[in-house]
């Protein structure tokens, strides 16, 4: 009874040991598995965002008072927590934008008996705001926060600020209302721009002068002076940062470009019609950067513009790109102060927001039924005000990632200050105004640059390696000769790239004749050796054994590679006038780099040689040997057989081989990053360097800022890498797959 | 002509051709491997010094002494136009790269001389060479040995004099380290780990006075610890600083410099070639052992061989149970159908997808995701300083056993399907369950093959660098992952790495042609481990299908 009893828990427990080491191999396995599934999940779901159209969410509307005038302006602070509202009537209210709440209210100095008639800003970043009066001055302002941390609870206060002075600035002499208005403060000077009633236009220049006795700076008029300009009917006036560049428009789109880099004489750059047809125009703002214009006009099209060198140098503004989403005039354009991107609102009340250099309409909405007047966007670009007849509607925006679209990922893009579209990948610079410019295009044609020159070396070598060593190379040295290529496989890229870059490049430099007399003489000479050892007579023929030409050929080898490096020198005396990269720069204009892709192809291809050469030879020595007994025994010699038979038969797994070289050499990164310049350059030229997505990703992604725009479009790259190198390698492997089933039918 | 006709047609060119092919390949292998021994193994060799005088084009001279770091021949023609007459029938004129070191007096390490104009070439025994902390090699004479600033002794007096003082100061350097690494890393690992315990009482709002008094205390018996060794260490900073030397360089100008910065010295030109022999080890001793100096570009590698070697035992602990689970369960549990052929195919795939997605894919997901959460969740106290939400070992080797597990998963599978049914059949025939099957037979059977997937991943770890760039690598780190301060294993803590080393020195760093030979030296340790590691992965192979032949038999 006991001892049944024993036996019996020991059976169960073996039992349970069976069971549980199934359920813990299959959890683990399959655990595994997923693992390596959530590389790719992980990839797509960091990837995804960046072509999620924006979403807004309506946080607040309330109404508010007309008593204190129509609005002129509004904006927020960097927190959205605090909107400004100039009026007509010079009042500036700060809003609480979470219930319209007004916290402050100031009234501009004003001289007495004076209107304001026009208003102006400055930069979005500036915070400057001026109103044009009706006695030919302007008050200039900036709107100011502050931000304290009492008890650990964020307080800001506004305030309003007096740049130049509390006292209001001259513009017209002649003290005309100042009907239109246009303004930008810098470090040490400010230019006021006016159109007076009468239509003159007046440009008043002020400097800082440092004062000696105090910490208060001290502005001074330099020079007012009247521009000459032949219309009549200005509507719009547009003045750049830098003050530089005046734009004068009225309303049927007529627009006069001015350069304004000598204050004292303006000179008319060009003059040209903005819009065709009937449309007039119903705004004109600049985008961040104040290079391009934004055009929006009454049947709801908003266009961009910006000055582009024409072929006599001139600088001349041509239309880049149109947004056709509303079919209504358009009220207000409002632009983000980091990125290139704006919100627009039309008449019947939508609102829209837009992107230009993606060229991306990432959400358009109706808002009011009224249709709506004002809008403003907040610096961080997450929150907007939006103004109707009678009320206030404050939204939230989530809005990541506008400024990738399929276009500008791949396809040519108009960037800002270019000549024409293009494909251009630079991804940060020190500006913060600054363009990204995303396309992977470069990059992309950099990492099929690379492999191509790296499979252009290997294929040839690796492929006819493969073929001597698997059909005729003698068993013994074969043993020797397979596994020292295969080690070469397993030699760290990071060895080839820094000899690649630090050895192999400025070799090359000093000996680009010898290299390519290498590939004519390197052929030439191996077969002279050939029909030389072919006449030997044939008793010392017989004393090598068969398949020993490898060996034979290692001193040939050896010695047509001395020679050919050692007539270098006197080949780039005679032909090349002493220095070869310098001869095709000024001979032939081919701009020359240490680094380039001769130097990546080789340490690339010699990377990959091995990769090729195992599986190719595999194949080739697993051809049934009855196909080759056949084929000889029907009386074809050992090359027909070669190529008619083996290669034939092999060809699936040869051509398995080269695609999963290729995958590696498209993969690779140590080799590119240290043997190429790494410049994001369009050139398939021999003598010049590329920059690939791998090592694209290695240098920028450091340095890429979490979740950021950039950092999900590294992502992209590696899963364009992961997706390019997956599906050849699937291919291949299918490819190979197949070809087995086929040997074993044979 | 006809034979050459026929010869052509019966293909016998292109089979030459072919093995031409064979050959180039194995000249380039083998070449590139000569050529990083070479140029690493003579690193350490200590070459003779130069003295000579170099004549400029207007007739004057100056005054050279180094050794000869690199020789070329550069056609005449290119150095007549660069501005420089030459009278000669010779088409070529060799040039030299005179390592001159004294990089303080002159500026730069290196001069490029052309060796017609070299005269007065000699090689005095009296050369002294002296290995600095910074600024390079000196090379010179040897004029007076100075003991808190006193001339101790002159000329031939000094050459035996510094001898013993260089000895003197290097055992006070290494006490000096020893404090500074060791016991003053102690008090600070332990200074911190009490603030980081004091911010976790904040943030549960412990107020405890005990615990906080506790901590007090704790840190008092800490700071006085500290005291103490600053103590013994400002004697000791006072004792290095005693000696000093004062060398002639070869303008003639005389330096002086303190004892503290002394590394070595020697006389090159006096040494036999045996005495040679014993420092070129002891050189090659110091490189595997030591610290690096001087920005990576002098010194040993001994960190970055650590660290590569923790990390890739690290990976190997990860990477090996996950690795065996997933090939048994792929070829012993799983059903055989279309399923998991496509796994089979994927997992094979993912050897070719490019390492720097797996370094992509760690700083994602490990380093930024898990690290950031495990910090949110664990480490709040040490906010907003990361503690794993930033690259590390641990993520470097989990990364880099994702990328070696198809490795193997695939050699594992292999091994396993290399073993005869019969055996399984056997041992389930005898009433042996399948869990008992796998456990006693099969996985014995199948060890070596496990053992060459775990080498060739441990190789390809070993050697990879571009995912490790993202996760974890950095090019000095200031402790080792491993030290004596509880938990002793530090898997949060940045690593340095050989193969980055190479990377690093061989291409950031601001003097590439000092630092050219160590890298060459630091390859060629790279590529000797990784052929080691793979050539006992093929004999493993070799010796498993042995074992088979004749099971199959």
């Amino acid at each position: 009874m006991s001892t049944k009893f024993k036996i019996d828990t020991h059976m169960r427990w073996r039992l349970l040991k069976d069971y549980l080491t199934r359920q813990m191999v299959a959890l683990g396995g399959s655990g595994v598995i997923v693992a390596i599934i959530l590389i790719f999940i992980y990839l797509v779901y960091v990837v995804l965002p960046l072509f999620s159209s924006a979403e807004i969410e309506k946080v607040a509307e309330y109404s508010f008072s007309v008593e204190q005038g129509d609005t002129l302006f509004l904006g927020m602070e960097e927190q959205a927590e605090i909107a400004i509202r100039v009026t007509t009537q010079a009042k500036v209210q700060f809003l609480n934008t979470l219930n319209g709440e007004i916290i402050k209210q100031i009234d501009l100095p004003l001289p007495s008996k004076t209107t304001v008639t026009s208003f102006a800003t400055g930069t979005p970043a500036s915070r400057i705001l001026a109103v044009g009066l009706s006695n030919g001055r302007a008050m200039v302002f900036k709107h100011n926060y502050r931000v304290a941390f009492p008890d650990n609870k964020r307080v800001i206060t506004p305030s309003i600020e007096y740049p130049l002075g509390e006292t209001a600035i001259r513009v017209d002499s002649a003290q005309a209302a100042l009907e239109k208005l246009a303004i930008q403060v810098g470090e040490d000077s400010a230019v006021l721009i006016g159109v007076t009633s009468d239509q003159r236009i007046m440009m008043t220049n002020l400097e800082k002068e440092e004062s000696m006795v105090d910490d208060d700076a001290n502005w001074q008029e330099k020079l007012n002076s009247r521009i000459a300009h032949p219309h009549n009917d200005v509507s719009y006036i547009l003045l750049d940062k830098d003050m530089r560049n005046l734009y004068l428009a009225n309303q049927s789109g007529e627009l006069s470009f001015y350069d304004l880099s000598d204050k004292e004489e303006p000179s008319l750059v060009q003059h040209l019609f903005l819009l065709g047809g009937k449309n007039q125009l119903a705004s004109l703002e600049f985008l961040t950067g104040d290079i391009s214009l934004l055009v929006g006009d009454t049947n709801g099209t908003i266009s961009q513009w910006f000055p582009v060198k024409d072929e006599q140098g001139r600088r001349v503004l041509r239309h880049i790109r149109n947004f056709n989403d509303f079919s209504r005039s358009v009220k207000a354009i409002r632009t983000e102060q980091g990125r290139k991107g704006f919100i627009a609102i039309d008449e019947s009340g939508r609102v829209g927001i837009f992107h230009s250099t993606a060229h991306r309409t990432l959400l358009t909405k109706r808002i009011s039924d009224n249709g709506l007047f004002y809008a403003a966007i907040a610096p961080r670009a997450n929150a907007m005000l939006l103004q109707d007849a009678q009320h206030f509607y404050f939204y939230k925006i989530k809005n990541e990632h506008p400024e990738v679209s399929w276009t500008s990922l791949w396809g040519k893009v108009w960037y800002e200050s270019y000549p024409e579209p293009d494909y251009i990948w630079q991804s940060s610079s020190a500006s913060n105004d600054f363009e990204p410019k995303l396309s992977l295009i470069p990059i992309s044609f950099g990492t099929i640059k690379a492999a191509f020159y790296a499979m252009l070396f290997a294929i040839p070598l690796a492929v006819m390696g493969a073929m001597f060593t698997a059909q005729f190379m003698s068993s013994g040295i074969r043993q020797i000769v397979k596994p020292s290529i295969e080690i070469m496989e397993a030699l760290p890229t990071v060895i080839l790239g820094f000899l690649a870059g630090l050895w192999l490049a400025p070799f090359i430099e000093l000996h680009l004749p010898g290299l390519f007399s290498l590939l004519l003489i390197m052929p030439a000479g191996l077969l002279l050796v050939a029909y030389l050892y072919h006449r030997l007579p044939a008793r010392i023929q017989h004393m090598v054994p068969d398949g020993w030409e490898a060996v034979l050929l290692i001193p040939v080898v050896l010695a047509l590679g001395y020679f050919c490096f050692g007539i270098s020198p006197f080949l780039e005396q005679t032909f090349f006038g002493g220095d070869m990269p310098l001869w095709l720069r000024n001979e032939l204009g081919i701009s020359y780099d240490q680094r380039n892709s001769l130097v990546v192809g080789l340490a690339m291809g010699f990377a990959v040689i091995p990769t090729i050469f195992s599986i190719a030879e595999d194949a080739i020595f697993a051809v049934p040997k009855h196909l080759i007994q056949g084929s000889l025994a029907l009386g074809a010699t050992t090359w027909q057989t070669m190529i008619r038979v083996v290669l034939l038969t092999a060809s699936p797994g040869i051509f398995s081989a080269v695609m999963i070289g290729m995958g590696r050499a498209v993969g690779e990164t140590m080799i590119v990053l240290m043997a190429t310049g790494n410049t994001p350059v369009m050139d398939f030229s021999f003598f010049e360097g590329m920059r690939t997505l791998s090592a694209n990703i290695a240098v920028e992604m450091p340095e890429s800022e979490v979740d950021s725009t950039h950092y999900r479009v590294l992502f992209l790259a590696a899963l364009v890498l992961f997706g390019f190198t997956f599906i050849v390698n699937t291919m291949a492997e299918i490819v190979r797959q197949h070809l087995r089933k086929r040997y074993s039918s044979l | 002509m006809s034979d050459l006709k026929q010869w052509f047609k019966s293909g016998q060119p292109w089979i030459w051709l072919n093995a031409g092919a064979v050959s180039v390949s194995l000249i380039m292998v083998v070449g590139l491997v000569l050529l990083i021994a070479v140029r690493g193994l003579a690193y350490f060799w200590p070459a003779d010094v130069l003295e000579a005088d170099y004549i400029y084009n207007d007739n004057s001279a100056i005054h050279v002494i180094g050794e000869i770091a690199d020789t070329e021949e550069v056609p005449v023609a290119r150095i007549q136009d660069s501005g420089r007459p030459i009278k000669t029938d010779e088409k070529f004129i060799t040039r030299y790269l005179l390592k001159t070191g004294n990089r303080d007096v002159y500026g730069s390490d290196f001069r490029i001389l052309l060796k017609d104009f070299l005269q007065n070439k000699k090689y005095p025994e009296n050369l002294i060479v002296i290995e600095r902390r910074e600024w390079g090699n000196f090379y010179g004479y040897l004029k007076t040995v100075k003991e808190n600033n006193e001339v101790i002794a002159e000329g031939e007096a000094a050459a035996k004099e510094i001898n013993v003082r260089v000895e003197r100061v290097l055992n006070i350097f290494n006490e000096l380290r020893e404090i500074q690494t060791n016991e003053i890393g102690e008090i600070n690992y332990a200074l911190e780990r009490l603030r980081l315990k004091q911010r976790s009482l904040e943030l549960n709002n412990d107020n405890d006075p005990q615990k906080k008094a506790d901590i007090v205390e704790e840190q008092n018996t800490w700071n006085n610890k500290y005291s103490l060794l600053q103590k013994r260490m400002g004697e000791l900073f006072k004792d290095i600083s005693r000696d000093s030397l004062v060398v002639e360089a070869m303008n003639g100008e005389q330096i002086e410099f303190s004892m503290e910065k002394v590394v070595r010295v020697y006389y090159p030109n006096a040494m036999s070639v045996f005495s040679k022999t014993g420092f070129y080890f002891e050189k090659l001793w110091e490189f595997v052992s030591d610290e690096p100096r001087e920005a990576n570009t002098e010194g040993g590698i001994f960190p970055a061989i650590f660290g590569t070697v923790m990390m890739v035992i690290l990976m190997a602990i990860l990477v090996t149970p996950f690795g065996v689970v997933a090939a048994v369960y792929l070829r012993e549990y799983a059903r055989q159908g279309i399923v998991i052929r496509i796994i089979r195919i994927a997992v094979n795939n993912l050897a070719g997808v490019p390492s720097i997605v797996y370094g992509v894919f760690g700083l994602g997901f490990f380093v930024y995701f898990l690290g950031g959460n495990i910090d949110a969740l664990f480490f709040p106290e040490s906010a907003p300083a990361p503690v794993f939400g930033t690259p590390g070992i641990l993520w470097s080797s989990l990364t880099l056993a994702l990328l070696t597990l198809p490795v193997v998963i695939v050699a594992t599978e292999e091994g396993l399907s290399r073993i005869p049914r019969s055996i399984r059949e056997g041992s389930l025939a005898l009433g042996a369950t399948k869990a008992e099957t796998l456990w006693r037979t099969v996985l014995p059977m199948a060890s070596p093959a496990m053992m060459t997937g775990l080498i060739l991943a441990v190789a390809r770890a070993a050697g990879e660098v571009a995912p490790l760039m993202l996760v974890g690598v950095v090019k000095l780190a200031p402790s080792l992952p491993l030290d004596g301060n509880f938990p002793f294993l530090h898997m949060d803590r940045k690593f340095m790495h050989l193969g980055f080393h190479i990377y690093d020195v061989g291409f950031q760093s601001p003097n590439v042609e000092a630092a050219r030979p160590l890298v060459y030296a630091t390859s060629l340790l790279l590529i000797v481990v990784i052929v080691l590691l793979n050539l006992m992965a093929i004999a493993i192979r070799n010796r498993l299908r042995e074992r088979y032949r004749a099971l199959e038999s």
